[in-house]
């Protein structure tokens, strides 16, 4: 009893909520990336319009928002690092993933360039400079989708970027932004999401120096939350949310968003994997 | 200095426009604060004042405690609340984790050991010059607490605008709980700490202004009425 009146007195203190909050909603666990890129202030309010349902997001790294889900207190996640999505899956904490759009990564860095990498169409090879230079190089270092292409290039490349850590390589366990912040402030090189990219403000000396390896694809997946595991999960919500961002209505809606003309994102959904 | 007077610029323009986005966000973190304020006021300041008064074994280590609670750093506050919350956790059935109500559990959390030190500070030292005066009446410490709280009302008032301005310019705690999501949990704090990571450090700064702003006006409104009633009183 003191409980239920405890949490109804929380909620009607002042929660009575703004005008917009709905009825019916998921809690959308998902990445700083298409969070900032502007991406779900695009489509979310079509999909709200289309089945009444609202998206409420929390937006993390992709390491964060697979742990939001395993606790259950997602209803669906919309991340990007194809392993740790597979791994999710396996444990049981969801599924099936279904992959939805991609874009890509790009090389960032000082418009000095010590590395001499700009303009380099193979990533690798600019990573191996970056490394031979000892040049400043941000890492997320937060388990973000980011962060696990970021070490997946450098194991391709054949170097181990964690032996120059507090030195050239300075991992700082933040965001996409305040990683980009970071390399703004210390003229380092680093590697990010090009939609976050494009909408970043504050570049001073940054500039775009490398893209457009095969390697730098950068895929997203949906996957909703088992409610087996986690009976408050809002299957049919969810699975709304699913049908849509992977069908018609949303591949277009994806396909409609731009900044300055420059399409984003690009949906290519396919069947469950 | 561009950057400086662009972010003042943008702090007008926010407030002349009336930017509707911005005034949501005000008014959210207005109410958390606000509701976890009279949260802590109801159990902080009677916790204050009983410790002032009473004398009891392990009483000081409780006020030691609470001081050192004061110092509770937010994201460790905010990390317990999660995990209470989360529906993994005790009390997730509440279905509160990433709601309003999860930021003003955090945010009281964190202030309810304030009003309770600072106001034990303050009623103590009201009490040494009552007691004798109180006790000829015979009235033992739990009757001498409402009276304590009534007639130190004024020097309270300073406690909870320490406790508001506290609970008001927080983040850590309440981006953890409540998620920070647009229209529905976003305060102003978690906005600054967005438009910062964003790179949009004028609108960062410029939303910054707009808050000090805000509670520099709760000063001197409490001020103000404090005022008002010390000389009707006086």
């Amino acid at each position: 009893m003191v409980r239920r009146h405890l949490r109804r007195g929380l909620l009607l203190a002042g929660f009575a909520l703004p005008a917009a909050a709905q009825e019916r909603f998921i809690t959308l666990a998902s990445t700083t990336s298409t969070e900032q890129s502007g991406l779900f202030g695009h489509i979310l309010p079509i999909f709200t319009r289309d089945t009444g349902i609202g998206v409420r997001v929390v937006a993390l790294g992709t390491g964060q928002a697979l742990d939001v889900g395993r606790r259950g207190d997602a209803d669906a996640l919309l991340v990007h690092d194809r392993a740790a999505e597979e791994r999710f899956v396996a444990e049981g904490h969801g599924g099936p993933r279904r992959q939805v759009m991609y874009n890509d990564f790009v090389l960032i860095g000082p418009a000095a360039d010590p590395a001499g990498i700009a303009g380099m169409r193979d990533v690798g090879e600019a990573l191996r400079q970056i490394a031979a230079r000892r040049a400043p190089f941000v890492s997320r270092g937060d388990r973000s989708g980011t962060h696990a292409a970021e070490l997946r290039l450098w194991q391709e490349a054949g170097i181990d970027p964690v032996r120059g850590r507090g030195q050239w390589y300075r991992e700082i366990g933040q965001g996409m932004g305040p990683a980009l912040n970071t390399a703004a402030a210390q003229e380092a090189y680093l590697l990010s999401d090009r939609g976050t990219w494009l909408a970043f403000r504050n570049r001073q000396a940054l500039k775009l120096l490398v893209e457009g390896d095969a390697r730098l694809l950068n895929q997203y997946g949906v996957l909703a939350v088992s409610p087996q595991r986690h009976p408050g999960v809002k299957v049919k919500e969810a699975q709304a949310f699913i049908d849509w961002i992977t069908g018609a209505a949303g591949q277009a809606a994806i396909a409609g968003y731009r900044i300055n003309g420059e399409q984003l994102f690009f949906p290519n959904a396919a069947p469950p994997n | 200095m561009q950057d400086l007077g662009s972010a003042f610029m943008a702090a007008i323009a926010l407030v002349r426009d009336g930017d509707a986005g911005m005034l949501a966000i005000l008014g959210l973190s207005l109410r958390v604060s606000l509701a976890a304020l009279g949260i802590a006021a109801v159990v902080g300041l009677p916790l204050g004042a009983l410790l002032a008064v009473a004398r009891f074994p392990g009483r000081r280590a409780v006020v030691v405690a609470l001081n050192a609670l004061m110092g509770l750093p937010p994201v460790v506050a905010g990390l317990l609340i999660y995990l209470l919350l989360s529906r993994s956790g005790p009390l997730g059935h509440w279905g509160l984790l990433f709601t309003p109500g999860a930021m003003v559990i955090a945010q009281a959390v964190l202030i309810t050991p304030i009003l309770a030190a600072l106001s034990r500070g303050v009623l103590e030292a009201l009490w040494e010059e009552y007691a004798e005066a109180l006790r000829s009446f015979g009235a033992g410490p739990w009757r001498a607490v409402p009276t304590l709280l009534w007639d130190g009302r004024f020097a309270l008032l300073t406690v909870l605008l320490a406790g508001f301005g506290r609970a008001s310019a927080e983040v850590g705690a309440v981006i953890l709980v409540g998620g920070n999501i647009e229209g529905f949990t976003r305060t102003m704090t978690t906005a600054i700490a967005l438009e910062t990571s964003k790179g949009d450090l004028p609108l960062a700064l410029a939303l910054g202004l707009v808050l000090m702003v805000i509670v520099l006006g709760v000063n001197a409104l409490a001020q103000g009425l404090r005022d008002v009633a010390l000389r009707r009183a006086g």
